[in-house]
């Protein structure tokens, strides 16, 4: 019996010829990430455990991004940036994207990606849950705590638990308007949002092939809302390319076996999906946008890991330019080279940035921002009771601030397009 | 971990998301001082709609912890984020057991490792079987939890390999009582 992608990147780091799905094995990691979150609580619990003046595994391995609470007058919020500054001088850390500098960059995924930090064959740890979105890369990357990441901290290795995997192809092609977060919204709520849990899902099928890397990465990134444990892409040309744009040549080309075991495989055909949106107060509940006109909405946001990278925003920026938003509408670059990138890419003959600003979009600094709410002064944040759509990836009670607030998940397209008429809006008809 | 723990019930519903478990805003607080960290019990659980859950809070208004020990909910249980403040909350808010149908697996480890609390499956859906402030029984070794105030007993799924870290208390404890580290 062969292996699927995820059991052989997992049997390479167990130092095995062979894992199969539930077998427990202990994993080196190539690459720990974490951020300003769930950074301090990791460093103190390693010093806790390993000793104060201990040494971690590889400093070179560790990648500290703080991205949540940056821009805040919050006391404690600026602490856990000093509490990381003294980590990471003390230990040599080097790769550390240090807030006011020329160094900071925003969101942890979305730089793991702009800097080739996560490769093919590789296995990822990152203290964040959406740490699957480098699923995209054909990296087995998945979330962990504080104690988990102490642990590979200390030791470089994690214990896994091989899971199964869902098989997930997608023939035929999109309708125009159509993108990856609606593919993924509508796989969530088929799935069920632990339809997934302890599982890998693979995608292929001509549809993946089409993404460009950034569509496959939004793709990666939600898996987690249907409970799995990473999201996988397999090396094909456009990803050789995207590595090799940064010189670096990619020599993992494995795949899936042809007598892989999968748990499951689903097959949808491109032309089965349509805009989506993800109703109050789950990812799982995905709906047409079109069946949802009548929601009216109080403000919009494109943002995230999910929603705020350069393409998201070229999306948002096709169907703003020479219009006004009626709902109130922030914007904030996942990154600072999202920043630069919007500053630059032209949509007839005016720049993406340009198009929002004049289009009446609030644009806050490269950071998580209020897709997770964080404290009461963050920029976009959800103070009141409002109806909101957003290009970001959960809408639990509270997630955006406001425990009352009403999220819409949706894609770039569709909030543009709601935003614009004020109410839900299937984008087709700016397109 | 004692193998047969009493204690009062609190029930939750299905998809309990780490932001009902702990909203992001209180994540500053630093969970090693002894002061800063009593933040997270009283804020644990704050983040539940209080249209569903408001009539019974799960740690009174002033106070640091709970009276409930023994969370009983649905599906998903723990789900969202991965922050670990979430089953630290938990922990010092003094709950000691979580019965669900299922869990999300970062919340699962988490528990398991940070040895904060112990995750453990329900057969069916217990979440009707009890009532909050119901008193429970449950018995790790035999897979069962009893309400005290029905006599009635629910069988658990055994916890697998995951019962050795928990006994070990948590993922440092196991990988030296292993001789790992
Ligand atoms: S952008 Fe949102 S989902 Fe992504 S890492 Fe930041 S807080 Fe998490």
């Amino acid at each position: 019996m062969g292996m699927t992608i995820t059991e052989k990147i997992i049997a390479n780091h167990a130092g095995v010829k062979k894992v199969s799905a539930g077998e427990v094995v202990w994993v080196d990691v190539d690459v720990l990430m974490t951020h300003d979150v769930c950074g301090p609580p990791t460093s103190a619990i390693f010093k806790r455990e390993f000793g104060e003046n201990a040494k971690v595994w590889d400093p070179d391995k560790i990648y500290v991004i703080p991205d949540h609470y940056i821009f805040t007058k919050d006391e404690h919020a600026k602490r856990n940036i000093e509490i990381l500054r003294d980590f990471t001088r003390n230990q040599g850390i080097k790769h550390f994207y240090d807030p006011g500098t020329e160094f900071y960059r925003g969101v942890c995924h979305v730089t793991i990606g702009e800097d080739r930090i996560a490769r093919p064959g590789q296995i990822l740890i990152g203290t964040d849950s959406h740490t699957c979105t480098a699923g995209a890369f054909c990296t087995f990357a998945t979330g962990v705590g504080n104690s988990d990441a102490a642990f590979v901290m200390g030791t470089g290795k994690l214990w896994l638990k091989v899971p199964e995997t869902i098989k997930v192809s997608i023939t035929g092609r999109l309708k125009h308007g159509v993108t990856a977060k609606d593919v993924i919204l509508k796989i969530i709520s088929d799935l069920g949002v632990n339809g997934a849990t302890y599982k890998a899902i693979e995608f292929e099928g001509t549809v993946i092939e089409n993404f460009s890397i950034e569509e496959r990465m939004t793709l990666c990134n939600m898996v987690i809302e249907a409970g799995a444990k990473n999201g996988i892409c397999v090396v094909d040309n456009k990803l050789n390319k995207y590595f090799d744009e940064k010189g670096i040549s990619v020599d993992f080309h494995e795949k899936s076996d042809n007598d892989a075991v999968f748990c499951d495989v689903i097959e949808y055909t491109g032309e089965e999906f349509s805009s989506m949106i993800a109703m109050p107060h789950s990812p799982g509940n995905g709906r047409p946008a079109a069946d949802n006109s009548d929601v009216l909405i109080d403000r919009a946001y494109i943002g995230s890991c999910t929603g705020g990278k350069t393409e998201d925003f070229v999306m948002a920026a096709e169907i703003l330019i020479n219009r006004q938003v009626k709902s109130e509408t922030f914007a904030v670059p996942a990154t600072t080279i999202v920043e630069q990138n919007i500053k630059n890419i032209r949509i007839q003959n005016k720049t993406v940035w340009d198009i929002l600003i004049d289009a009446g979009v609030k644009t806050g600094q490269p950071s998580c921002a209020a897709c997770l709410g964080g404290p009461e002064d963050t920029f976009g944040r959800v103070n009141e009771p409002l109806t909101v759509i957003s290009t970001t990836n959960r809408n639990f009670p509270g997630r955006m601030g406001h425990k009352d607030a009403k999220i819409f998940l949706a894609s770039p397209y569709t909030v543009a397009a709601s935003a614009i008429k004020g109410k839900i809006t299937d984008p087709v008809e700016f397109l | 971990m004692g193998n047969i723990y009493k204690g009062r019930v609190f029930i939750l519903g299905d998809n309990i998301d780490t932001d009902q478990i702990i909203p992001a805003k209180f994540l500053v607080y630093d969970l090693e001082d002894s002061e800063e960290k009593k933040e997270y019990g009283r804020n644990a659980l704050s983040g539940l709609p209080e249209k569903e859950y408001g009539d019974k809070p799960f740690v009174e208004e002033g106070a640091y912890k709970s009276e409930y020990s023994v969370i009983i909910a649905g599906e998903n249980f723990g789900c969202g984020s991965s922050r670990e403040h979430a089953p630290a909350a938990l922990r010092i808010s003094g709950v000691k057991f979580i019965v669900a149908t299922n869990f999300a697996r970062i919340f699962y480890r988490n528990c398991i490792d940070g040895g904060f609390l112990v995750p453990v499956e329900s057969k069916q859906d217990l979440t009707k079987e009890f009532k909050t402030g119901d008193f429970a029984v449950i018995d790790v070794d035999r897979s069962v939890i009893q309400n005290i105030n029905t006599s009635e007993e629910f069988e658990l799924f055994d916890m697998g390999k995951s019962r050795e870290i928990v006994d070990a208390g948590g993922l440092f404890k196991y990988a030296r009582k292993m001789e790992m580290i």
